[in-house]
């Protein structure tokens, strides 16, 4: 069976607001790079078009009907996954596993400027028997739970969160993508606002409107196409429970995200992820989660990360670097698309194109998302770089 | 299924819930989801609302296979490319296909039936087929519902009834309606 590649990225946005475009524009602009970056022509070379979204992020209901247009992929084979982008790449990368299909795209877009009632739009996803009555202040309360719950755990206190604010939010400032990005101390994230106990604003990711494009190509067709392909080696994602979610949920840990990464471990033939792979983008929508996401993944012993991430080992010239995009904490949360800008950030180090915080040699990587609050799937991608694949 | 009266001819057996004993019932969950949106027209529908507006129908016209988008994209979807050229349409037009309304969104009867419609715009310059042509979805007046049901009012020559200039917004709602041309 042939891998799957990357042969195209593109990406528009990646800014709290972007009220020169409606999100088809945004779509569209992306798309454009995407296929100029793959040098394709979407009328004539794709097969398949998967897009992401979810119909109350949109404000449209059955909102896949939009999904073609701004593509390229009208009256042709176009499909909707409801999750985010890297759900979509799992199913194009199966359709292209199947051998009837040579080239795919995929796309996912997040507009939150355009969600006049976006607490509410959460609060709309709880469970409508059991906790939407409860009516809590705020439903993103659960990023506090698992704050919480990993720090007793493990023993971590509230400045090894704001230390891994504090540094994502630095290395930021290298990347052009990152609208978050601050020079902050961190003291400064400690003494901040309050948003949810233990966390504070700086400890949580901002939004960003953002839409990502994909080209994905079988093996074969990706090495005539492309001299720089990036392969997709493993590609796996879970959900748990969705009913008693809050009750049944291991609250400072993401088994969604361990099942995850086993099914993409065993794709890629992977024993040991450390010293398989040479760095990852993983889950950081708030601070805890990356330390939470490194020992589901694998990257750090049980209850262990919070003190190899003290010692530096997670820096970008550390063990492994992890992050060096500055993450969802530099780069914002856009919605279903966030697990594509981390994997697009993954894609341009493997590449070499990563600019002013391109890491050296790195040939293989990790990609690992989360679908946010309340939701409890997770999503993790093994790629590596175009000198792996000849 | 019922009577005038809303109940069943031959009462069935059993207890008769009224509405409010039925809705305190456990197992019922009554919620009201607030799902607000500001949606950003973009560049393309944006200067579309503008034209309206002033009373201008804006369409845009693909540089690579001559199209001419109304409502505009910023991009033609046949040829993923950017549309360029913007031309204003005269506003007149036929009714490509309409059909009568009793019924509301609650499935409630409407007082007076209601007329809306596709119109296929004149654009001067493109050649359209019949599946593709600069067009608008909007409400029909002053054609009567007979006219609508007999195929009389297809293919009639309509154009746009404005709002008065000061009370137009920006939005296609400063169109009311389309209406026959006169004579
Ligand atoms: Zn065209």
């Amino acid at each position: 069976m042939e891998r799957a590649a990357i042969i195209g990225v593109g990406w528009y946005g990646l800014r709290p607001t972007t009220p020169e475009v409606s999100f088809r524009e945004m779509v569209f602009e992306a798309a454009t790079r995407a296929y100029e970056d793959a040098g394709i022509d979407p009328r004539q070379d794709v097969d398949a078009f998967l897009s992401a979204q979810e119909d109350f992020w949109e404000g449209i209901a059955i909102a896949d009907e939009f999904a073609p247009e701004p593509l390229g992929g009208v009256l042709r084979p176009t499909v909707t996954v409801a999750g985010d982008g890297l759900q979509a790449l799992a199913n194009a990368v199966m359709l292209v596993q199947t051998g009837f299909f040579d080239i795919v795209v995929v796309e996912a877009h997040g507009k939150p400027s355009d969600i006049a009632s976006l607490g509410e739009i959460y609060e709309f996803a709880l469970d409508p028997i059991h906790h939407r009555p409860v009516k809590p202040a705020h439903p993103l309360f659960m990023m506090a739970f698992d704050a919480q719950a990993y720090m007793m755990r493990t023993g971590a206190d509230p400045s090894h969160l704001a230390l891994v604010a504090a540094e994502n939010r630095a290395r930021g400032l290298r990347n052009p993508r990152a609208s978050y990005a601050a020079k902050i101390s961190v003291d400064e994230v400690l003494e901040a606002e309050t948003i949810m106990d233990p966390l504070t604003r700086y400890d949580i990711a901002g939004y960003v409107d953002a839409a990502i494009v994909l080209v994905v190509a079988r093996e074969s067709v990706a090495k005539k196409l492309s001299d720089k392909p990036v392969f997709i080696d493993g590609i796996g994602y879970a959900t748990e429970t969705g009913t008693g979610t809050l009750e049944w949920h291991s609250w400072g840990r993401m088994p969604s995200m361990r099942v995850a990464a086993m099914t993409a471990y065993a794709q890629a033939g992977i024993g040991d992820p450390l010293s398989s792979t040479d760095f990852a983008e993983v889950e950081d929508r708030a601070s805890h989660y990356q330390l939470i996401a490194l020992e589901e993944l694998g990257l750090a012993p049980e209850d262990q990360a919070h003190k190899l991430y003290e010692r530096g080992e997670y820096e970008l010239d550390g063990y492994y670097p992890v992050n060096p995009s500055g993450g969802s904490l530099a780069m914002g949360v856009a919605l279903e698309a966030t697990g594509l800008v981390r994997l697009l950030e993954a894609v341009l180090q493997l590449r070499g194109e990563a600019g002013g915080h391109q890491l050296d040699g790195v040939e293989r990587a990790i990609v690992a998302s989360w679908r946010g609050p309340p939701t409890t799937t997770s999503m993790v991608a093994v790629l590596s770089g175009p000198e792996m694949g000849f | 299924m019922s009577g005038e009266s809303g109940k069943p001819k031959t009462p069935l057996p059993g207890t008769y819930l009224k509405r409010d004993e039925y809705m305190k019932l456990p197992g019922l969950i009554k919620y009201k989801p607030v799902a607000r949106y500001l949606f950003s027209a973009g560049q393309a529908q944006s200067r579309f609302l503008h034209g309206l507006k002033e009373g201008k129908i804006l369409g845009v016209m693909c540089p690579s296979c001559g199209r001419v988008y109304v409502p505009p994209r910023a991009y033609c979807e046949y040829c993923h490319t950017p549309t360029s050229e913007w031309v204003e349409l005269p506003g007149t037009g036929t009714i490509h296909t309409a059909v009568v309304s009793y019924i509301a969104t609650d499935r409630s009867r409407l007082e007076e039936p209601e007329i809306v419609g596709v119109i296929r715009l004149d654009a001067p310059g493109y050649k359209e087929d019949q599946y593709e042509f600069a067009g608008l979805f909007h409400k029909i007046c002053g054609v009567t519902p007979e006219q609508v049901m007999d195929g009389s009012a297809i293919g009639m020559r309509v154009k746009p009834r404005w709002k008065p200039a000061e009370e137009r917004t920006g939005s296609v709602t400063d169109i009311e309606c389309f209406e026959p041309v006169e004579g």
